[in-house]
């Protein structure tokens, strides 16, 4: 049987490298996002923090039950405000699954690395191939998954000195950066005015919805903006 | 440390992080033939566009379900700003940042 032609020094053989761009894009929204769990640390009693940051492991949600529970809402309450917060990972799956293509064990690692970042991170690499797309998937999701629970642990063990995220800057490097993945991913007309339609959606629910239901809402906008351009072609 | 699960707290966290899971695996097993139409695959495409951009505009216009324009806004304004220069991701969100920062100390 006939050994793969592999070349001169092995130049074709199959490429497996990380995409420099992709780990560095990874990277930049891990630290970011990560350093916001120091905040998430000092929200609650220490070992409640790590324990939703290593099992719950989706920011929005974490705030909200520490928050309700805090405030001296009721477990039930709770769960809700935060199941509520995680419906669009749901989401966010069902665009990641065909991207990613796992199964067994594997799934079960990329559902729980399902969250805004990761799949952002996917989205902006995905005019670079699949393949970028994938690395960009897990590289975020690993990346946010160890600085986010090794942020909560200092911020649990008392970081005060590192305090309020709004002094670093942080809560305007958040949103600045899950913009920044989605600026260039906004190639049409069309997108930029989903994109524009959404954050005004979101915005003007904010005040009368609960917590989650603004941004999950604007899902229909997208479905809409689906339809419009079948019709339209 | 002794972890109560009949505490409310712990029931609240055992119980968020379980539909968390949950809601994040059901996105991950819905057959592939359902999502295959160019219909569903359009909407399933602009569906992360929209959420990811009310999260930008949830996190910098607003405060406890309350709108409020604050350095979060300035911040962000800057991150517009190199964006539209084509400055590369990382100074994208260190200029937010520096500007958010600045601006809460002064304020």
């Amino acid at each position: 049987m006939a050994l793969p032609h592999r070349g001169y020094l092995g130049q074709n053989a199959p490429v497996s490298r990380v995409n420099r761009a992709t780990a560095a894009q990874s990277l930049s929204v891990s630290l970011t996002v990560g350093a916001y769990g120091i905040a998430f640390g000092a929200a609650s009693v220490a070992a409640g923090s790590c324990l939703l940051s290593l099992l719950t492991f989706t920011g929005a949600s974490q705030f909200a039950v520490v928050g309700v529970l805090g405030a001296g809402g009721s477990a039930l309450s709770g769960i809700a405000t935060a199941t509520l917060l995680g419906v669009r990972n749901t989401l966010y799956g069902l665009r990641m699954a065909p991207v990613l293509n796992v199964r067994g064990i594997k799934k079960i690692f990329a559902a729980q690395l399902t969250i805004d970042e990761s799949t952002g991170v996917a989205l902006s690499q995905e005019h670079l191939g699949v393949r970028e797309a994938r690395q960009g998937f897990w590289l975020t999701g690993i990346g946010v998954y160890i600085f986010w629970n090794l942020f909560t642990l200092a911020g649990a063990l008392g970081a005060q000195a590192m305090g309020n995220p709004a002094a670093w800057g942080l809560d305007a490097a958040v949103p600045a950066a899950f913009l920044g993945l989605l600026w260039p991913r906004l190639t049409n007309k069309s997108e930029r005015l989903l994109a524009v339609a959404a954050c005004a959606l979101a915005l003007a629910m904010t005040p009368y919805f609960v917590p989650g239901v603004p941004i999950i809402a604007t899902a229909l906008l997208a479905v809409i903006f689906g339809l419009r351009a079948r019709i339209w072609r | 440390m002794e972890i109560n699960l009949i505490e409310p707290f712990w029931l609240a966290v055992i119980g968020t992080s379980l539909f968390a899971f949950l809601l994040k695996i059901l996105g991950h097993s819905i057959p592939k033939k359902w999502l295959s139409n160019p219909r569903a695959l359009k909407i399933n495409s602009l569906i992360p566009i929209a959420l990811l951009s009310a999260l930008v505009a949830v996190q910098s216009f607003t405060q406890d379900s309350r709108i409020v324009a604050d350095q979060r806004l300035a911040g962000v304004g800057v991150a517009v700003m190199a964006l539209i220069l084509r400055a590369p991701f990382p100074v994208v969100v260190i200029s937010a940042a520096a500007t958010s920062a600045a601006l809460f100390h002064i304020g």
